[in-house]
């Protein structure tokens, strides 16, 4: 491992001091010059930001030393761990709660802030960006160290990275309390949180490319490729699809550079790659780390991880148009869109049968492992749902559950299934690795965790199958002198039961959610397992484990 | 990292010789056919699927495909379709009077389907799915009308409605007895129960003739002397027990004291003239009466 130097560490700590000091500067403008409520309070939020990041770094003036110099860099990786958990769980908390509130509207409190239109997107940025972003900046950081041999590239960069992704996901998260939305799907925070997103993202980018550079390897291990995809799409896709004029550099609010369906379409192929090259993308990287050192075999085949990789990276970014059929948009843009995401079909589905087939010699590991079991049932969901998908981009098909909670069920099956699932499985591993513990806390939580989790799961998609296909049947009926069978409240209030279960269902989900908080808890306090004899030596830290495994860096 | 290349005791097959992070190793196996050929028949699909419809972009046009589909085509036609079935049945309500289109068993049961059907989507909200009313949102289905029960009174309620803001809109409005200080708290509580006792709820009867004195200086005027209620007011029946913002004694009191002055949008403008039409006569065909 290449070694830093105390210049290069004295260099950050000046750089880190500068930053500060520049985002402490304009926030402090805006808290002051701001020209509404919201930009003055998230000046105020930005300025307390950088003078606790700076203190911090004063605070530490870091001397390297041969220790830190030369192993893993995981301060960051555990901030980022801990900062999943909790956005995890409340992310999932408003998500249930918006589900009652469609059910009883009275949950709405007849309050601004905590109304369906504003908690939606808290809602969807908290599961998407605040847990699933945190999951995959701790886990792409603790990959690329691990496959790369090398430290990670910077040395308070990576704090900034974290610390100021955090900022941004607080930012984002009152902006919608307080009502700021530039009104784009999973898109909404307003311009100067984009521009901050923006800058923390490069550092992102230059920290895990970095770190890249310095390997010690010849070859770049697979999870890396998708990682790497993942990071440098998403800069793209944010930096278009937020292209606005601010009505002043002192306002919240700004309009976008797009109008019409030419902004439908940009939103789409932002909103369409955020599911692709985000929540798929990046969290297949975590299953091609975490199945294999887990279950301790190779993975299956090398040639269809290239192959599926290329054909899922290249066909992806085409398939946007399909939330958008029937629309303004023009028919052979829709054709694109709908043709690209039945192609997509196989290439999704190599990175399934990479994840299962990983398995072969080891299926037992299902039995005994909850913690594998999440992992595989988690690429389980990833191939229903990249069949579901392409099946719902065909147009005869969307022209019935386009618009109903048959959406709400695919995007679920998808976020709860595939994403949480591994993410949780990536947790339960990460966490006593991270922390050096001889397993976690408690296995047979995990087991617990597992089945609330599936049994919320599979009421939330089942009800919503069966309340979007209703929906969209009723839409959609008329009788034999052209008029409309059902009214929309009629529609509104057959999805009532559904709903109840969607909740419900919901709340399994949550319930899990917490179990796995208090048994990171425990591990990362220390708490003496209480089931180590059942956990498998995978699950320890590679420092304690018997016999040759990982080599902690040179 | 070594190259290793060794062959899997498992499965048999031959790793690549890469190993990282200790033990990370990926087998060399070829791709699996079904899967390759699953992929291929995707392709071809979508290429025949380019060649049939619009597909693809160039500089000036795209591909038109050689079914010649147009959804903006297709859509037209689907509308003009559904406007053509229906067209000899909207004349027909357009230009027949209203009795003559309640003999016709046809139109009735064109106009009921589609009186239902704008109910439904227009009116449902306030006076709820099955014309049932809320509190302030008066029951559809009994014959206690307050701005008359009538075909034409209902097809101008409708396409006026009541206080709008529309020029030929119902007006007239109960008076804030308690707020503008014309009665005593006394005097409405008198009132209130004298009200009530015309729909035959028992209360202290110095109380009833308090207030019915009270209720000849005052509400008579709108109310009429037997409290029958004013078409041409607005202004309810209050004997039959039918309540529009409810029975109880506080609710009562509350109506003297604040007055009531609720809400009914024009529908002139936003629904063409037989579609008020329809939705009238589905309306009388509910509970009309009067």
């Amino acid at each position: 491992m290449k070694s830093t130097s105390e210049e290069v560490i004295a260099v950050s700590g000046a750089l880190g001091l500068m930053s500060a000091a520049l985002f402490g500067a304009a926030g402090s403008i805006l808290a002051f010059a701001g020209l509404d409520e919201v930009i003055r309070f998230h000046g105020l939020l930005i300025a307390v930001a950088a003078v606790v990041g700076g203190l911090y770094i004063m605070a530490n003036p870091r001397k390297g030393g041969l220790d830190e110099q030369q192993s893993y860099m995981d301060g960051p990786i555990k901030f980022a761990t801990l900062a999943a958990v909790v956005w995890g769980v409340v992310g999932f908390l408003v998500g249930d709660l918006i589900a009652w509130q469609l059910a009883f509207p009275a949950l709405n409190f007849d309050l601004p802030w905590t109304n369906f239109g504003r908690l939606r997107p808290l809602h969807t940025s908290a599961v998407i960006f605040a847990f699933g972003g945190n999951v995959l900046i701790a886990t792409s950081l603790y990959v690329v160290q691990r496959t790369s041999r090398a430290r990670l590239a910077g040395y308070w960069t990576p704090w900034f990275v974290v610390f100021g992704y955090q900022i941004f996901i607080v930012l984002a998260a009152t902006g919608y309390v307080l009502g700021s939305t530039q009104g784009k799907e999973y898109a909404e925070p307003e311009w100067y949180v984009d521009l901050f997103l923006t800058i923390v993202w490069v550092a992102y980018l230059l920290v895990f490319l970095g770190t890249l550079w310095k390997r010690k390897e010849p070859h770049i291990y697979v999870a890396n490729w998708f990682y790497l995809a993942f990071i440098v799409t998403i800069a793209m896709l944010h930096i278009v699809n937020n292209l606005a004029v601010p009505v002043s550099v002192l306002g919240s609010k700004s309009y976008s550079l797009f109008a019409g369906v030419q902004d439908a379409m940009t939103q789409w192929w932002y909103g369409h790659n955020a599911v692709g090259f985000f929540l798929t993308a990046g969290f297949l990287g975590i299953m091609y780390y975490f199945i294999p050192k887990r279950v301790e075999r190779p993975v299956y085949s090398y040639r269809l991880s290239i192959i599926h990789f290329w054909s899922l990276i290249f066909l992806y970014i085409w398939a946007g148009p399909h939330h958008l059929h029937y629309t303004a948009l023009p028919d052979w843009a829709q054709t694109l869109g709908m043709t690209f995401s039945i192609m997509l079909w196989m290439p999704s589905w190599g990175g399934m049968i990479n994840g299962l087939m990983t398995l072969s010699g080891a299926w037992d590991r299902l039995r005994t492992d909850p913690v594998v079991r999440l992992l595989v049932v988690s690429v389980a969901f990833y191939g229903m749902s990249t069949f579901e998908g392409p099946l719902m981009s065909i147009k005869a098909v969307n022209s019935l559950s386009h618009y109903t909670d048959w959406t709400i069920g695919h995007v679920h099956s998808g976020a709860l299934g595939w994403v949480g699932m591994v993410s949780f499985g990536a947790i339960y591993c990460l966490v006593p690795w991270l922390w050096k513990r001889e397993g976690l806390y408690s296995l047979r939580l995990v087991e617990w965790h597992f089945w609330i989790a599936t049994i919320g799961i599979v009421l939330y998609i089942s009800s919503m199958w069966v309340s979007g296909v209703m929906q969209g049947l009723m839409w959609r009926a008329y009788d034999h002198l052209g008029f409309l069978t059902y009214s929309f409240v009629e529609t509104v209030e057959a999805m009532y039961w559904p709903y109840i279960i969607r909740a419900t269902g919901g709340l399994l989900f949550v319930l899990g959610s917490l179990m796995m908080a208090w048994n990171v808890w425990k591990t990362v306090q220390g708490a003496k397992p209480v089931d180590i004899k059942q956990q498998p030596r995978s699950a320890s830290a590679p420092e304690l484990r018997a016999g040759l495994l990982a080599h902690p860096a040179e | 990292m070594a190259i290793n290349k060794e062959i899997d005791a498992v499965t048999g097959v031959e790793t690549t010789g890469h190993v990282w992070d200790g033990d990370l190793k990926e087998l060399n196996k070829p791709l699996p056919k079904w899967w390759l050929y699953v992929l291929y028949a995707s392709i071809v699909w979508s290429i025949g699927y380019w060649v049939l419809y619009p597909a693809w972009p160039g500089i000036s046009g795209y591909t038109r495909g050689t079914l010649g589909y147009s959804q903006r085509v297709e859509v037209a036609k689907d509308l003009a379709l559904a406007k053509e079935s229906q067209a000899k049945f909207i004349e027909a309500i357009g230009a027949k009077p209203i009795e003559e289109i309640e003999k016709n068993p046809d139109l009735m049961e064109f106009v009921l389907r589609g009186g239902a059907t704008q109910f439904g989507n227009n009116c449902a909200p306030c006076h709820g799915k099955g014309a049932q009313g809320f509190k302030g949102y008066p029951n559809l289905n009994d014959d206690d009308w307050l701005w008359g029960g009538g075909n034409e009174a209902i097809q101008n309620t409708i396409r006026y409605g009541i206080r709008s803001g529309h020029e030929k809109a119902h007006e007239g409005a109960m008076p804030r007895f308690g707020i503008d200080q014309i009665l005593t708290n006394a005097q409405i509580s008198d009132t209130a129960d004298y009200v009530l006792s015309l729909s035959g709820v028992k209360g202290d009867t110095a109380a009833v003739e308090r207030g019915k004195t009270v209720f000849g200086e005052q509400c008579a005027a709108c109310h009429g002397a037997e409290a029958k209620g004013t078409l041409e007011m607005g202004a309810p029946n209050l004997t039959d027990g039918i309540w529009l913002f409810g029975g109880r004694k506080v609710d009562v009191e509350e109506t003297i004291r604040n007055g009531r002055s609720g809400v009914m949008p024009a529908w002139e403008g936003k629904l063409d003239p037989v579609t008020i039409k329809m939705l009238a006569i589905y309306v009388h065909s509910l509970g009309g009466g009067k």
